[in-house]
């Protein structure tokens, strides 16, 4: 089914080294590529393909279930096609940083300061990577699996006691 | 015959921190200042059905009008400091009341990103459980807080400089 997809064909033609994975469940199509193509298949995506709206992106903590402990995830839509597609790319622990979607869409500007604020990812070539959700001077990065939720000052909610 | 009354019918006699409390007591302004749901409530308290007019509490949109901060809604730590910034414009005497279940201990917002309890920063006089409380709760609390305001000592000496005020329900 995936592999009849007019942008999953195209991606093959292109970028048949870069392409890791292709899913698709339930009419949704997710490609995943390699961390060093991104940007080049992103590129390629909304020049030749009219991906021209990044819905959002975000991502992953796959903390102990994955050997890539981040999963990027670009969720693109086709105004002129109206069509869908979901692009991931595996970011390790030891290597966290991944380069902009901002050279491809603008709006990838604030979406990529959420994901570095909240899961620690950095982004190279971003024009203003700050933290937008939690204060300047935050410690850590929430959505990470072992942050502690209640947390890091404070003792863990071990359940009701009576 | 009876009791001689030089001063005539119109004279009550009293102190002058009754007179002060009565006063304060009867024209709470409270800071325009809502933060979640508990906020519709609080303005739902104060529309023409329930009508916090009745009472002289009249919504002010200055801190620097207002002497009572009404918080109401989930308080979370990037706010806490705009929170401290509006009380510290509020001149004195001013008074905390912390409306809801978040604003008294967190709620049901047991994370690191929540305040648990207002009472961490401010100093609360009065606590509205409920999520939201209803508008008869804040009323009630509201008047909890005139009850407070009505039992305090040394009102008007503190205004002139002589000493603090005294609220004899903290020990």
């Amino acid at each position: 089914m995936a592999e009849n997809n007019r942008a999953v064909v195209k991606l093959r033609e292109k970028f048949a080294t870069s392409i890791i994975d292709v899913v698709e469940f339930r009419g949704e199509v997710t490609v995943t590529v390699k961390r060093e193509d991104i940007i080049p298949v992103l590129s390629f995506l909304k020049q030749s393909l009219q991906f021209n709206l990044l819905t959002d992106e975000t991502a992953v903590d796959y903390l102990g279930k994955k050997e890539d402990r981040f999963m990027m995830v670009y969720q693109l839509y086709s105004i002129p096609n109206k069509d869908c597609i979901r692009i991931k790319t595996p970011v390790p622990e030891a290597d966290c940083r991944i380069q902009s979607a901002t050279q491809v869409w603008r709006t990838a500007n604030w979406l990529e300061r959420e994901v570095y604020d909240l899961f620690g990812i950095t982004f190279d070539n971003h024009p203003d990577l700050r933290r937008i959700l939690m204060t300047p001077d935050w410690e850590g990065h929430p959505l990470r699996k072992d942050y502690p939720l209640q947390g890091p000052g404070r003792e863990p909610y071990k359940g009701r006691l009576s | 015959m009876g009791v001689d009354n030089p001063l005539g019918d119109n004279i009550i006699i009293t102190c002058l921190d009754k007179v002060v409390n009565y006063a304060r007591k009867s024209s709470i302004w409270p800071m325009t200042f809502g933060l979640a749901c508990c906020a519709i409530e609080m303005m739902a308290t104060g529309a023409s059905s329930h009508d916090l007019d009745r009472f002289g509490i009249i919504f002010r949109a200055s801190p620097r009008q207002s002497d009572c901060i009404i918080i109401a809604g989930t308080v979370t730590r990037k706010m806490l400091p705009i929170i401290q910034n509006v009380y510290d414009q509020m001149p004195e005497p001013k008074w905390v009341v912390a409306m809801g279940a978040c604003a008294c201990s967190g709620g049901v917002f047991d994370t690191y990103s929540v305040v648990q309890g207002v009472d961490e920063a401010l100093p609360v006089d009065v606590y509205i459980p409920g999520c939201p409380p209803r508008p008869e709760a804040l009323l009630y609390g509201l008047m909890k807080l005139q009850d407070k305001i009505w039992n305090e000592k040394n009102s008007f000496g503190s205004t002139i400089g002589l000493g603090d005020r005294i609220d004899p329900t903290v020990a």
